[in-house]
């Protein structure tokens, strides 16, 4: 496991500044900068290196998948063979249904599965038809699988940033 | 937001946008221009658009997205089978602790999954043996391994 990254006090202002969005300009850095009165090379010079380092995965954004007709989705889960688990999963990763995708750990007996995917759907029967989709691109390499639909959201909280200063 | 936007409330344009730019904006000082360049419109535009696309609710969020495991946080999915009888009072239980970060019920014999989100990995294993005392029930842990991001496409 890599060490984390150190910030500065800068580094943090920036992310502070940043946190709710970018501004909506053709310039946003530009615009961030002039908030902390630094020079706009220095903005896009830390926010660089800070992607570079991993803080900041990348500066995008996130679509409401409810907004966009995504009303169903299900965790998918997948018992694939260890030995091409990497390589599966990026295919499945690279699905434009699939949200989210993970290895993780097996808990057996109970749990079998090791690779997790997030797929969204119209209605639970499309979501249903792209989890047959996934198991056609897994092939024998799958050697069971399960779908985990959500009934309740039963807490969520932000993101607390650790040490923001 | 749980609803759905009306079919025509997106235009080509707007799916374009919303397809490129979940891969990332480069870090420059005119970051929209390629994908204007490409969209066939003012950089102006595409920051209307963005604007646009937020106010009505087809985007959550436009900026920098953090990790905070590199921040040095720590994250793990867990899950419980929680008995049905008992599905109220053991949420309540989780639910107390500031370590879990959401929580979701889900249809299947592990019935319970939620995130814990802690400042250091050591804790992550404090404060899932806390919520196994405090239940009772066994906390099976499913830390990431590896990530596969590649996000989620409109229909262009």
């Amino acid at each position: 496991m890599t060490p984390p990254a150190t910030l500065d006090a800068t580094d943090r202002r920036i992310l502070k500044a940043t946190a709710s969005g970018l501004p909506l300009t053709p310039h946003p850095f530009e615009e961030v900068a002039r908030w902390l009165f630094l020079p706009e090379n220095e903005v896009i010079a830390r926010m660089q290196a800070m992607q570079d380092d991993g803080v900041i995965r990348r500066v995008a954004l996130a679509p409401n998948h409810y907004a966009l007709g995504m009303a169903a989705n299900g965790m998918s889960v997948w018992d694939l063979d260890d030995a091409r688990s990497e390589a599966l999963g990026a295919q499945v990763g690279a699905l434009p249904f699939v949200s989210h995708c993970y290895l993780r750990p097996r808990a057996l007996p109970d749990w079998p599965y090791n690779l997790f995917a997030m797929l969204h759907g119209q209605s639970r029967d499309e979501v249903e038809a792209k989890r047959l989709e996934v198991a056609a691109l897994l092939g024998p390499a799958c050697r069971t699988n399960d779908i985990l639909y959500s009934t309740r959201i039963l807490k969520k909280s932000g993101m607390r940033l650790a040490g923001e200063g | 937001m749980r609803t759905t936007l009306p079919p025509d409330a997106l235009d080509r344009t707007d799916r374009l946008l919303i397809n490129r730019l979940q891969d990332g904006l480069p870090l420059v000082h005119a970051p929209f221009a390629a994908v204007a360049a490409e969209a066939g419109i003012p950089e102006t535009e595409v920051v209307d658009r963005i604007t646009h696309l937020r106010e009505i609710g087809a985007i959550t969020r436009f900026g920098p997205f953090l990790d905070a495991e590199a921040m040095g946080g720590a994250f793990c999915l867990c899950a419980m089978a929680v008995p049905e009888g008992r599905f109220d009072e053991v949420m309540t239980l989780v639910n107390a602790h500031p370590e879990v970060a959401h929580n979701y019920e889900r249809q299947h014999k592990l019935n319970m999954w939620f995130v814990l989100a802690c400042e250091r990995p050591g804790q992550i294993a404090e404060a899932a043996e806390r919520i196994e005392r405090e239940a009772g029930l066994t906390v099976l842990r499913f830390p990431k391994m590896k990530e596969f991001f590649i996000g989620f496409r409109v229909e262009a």
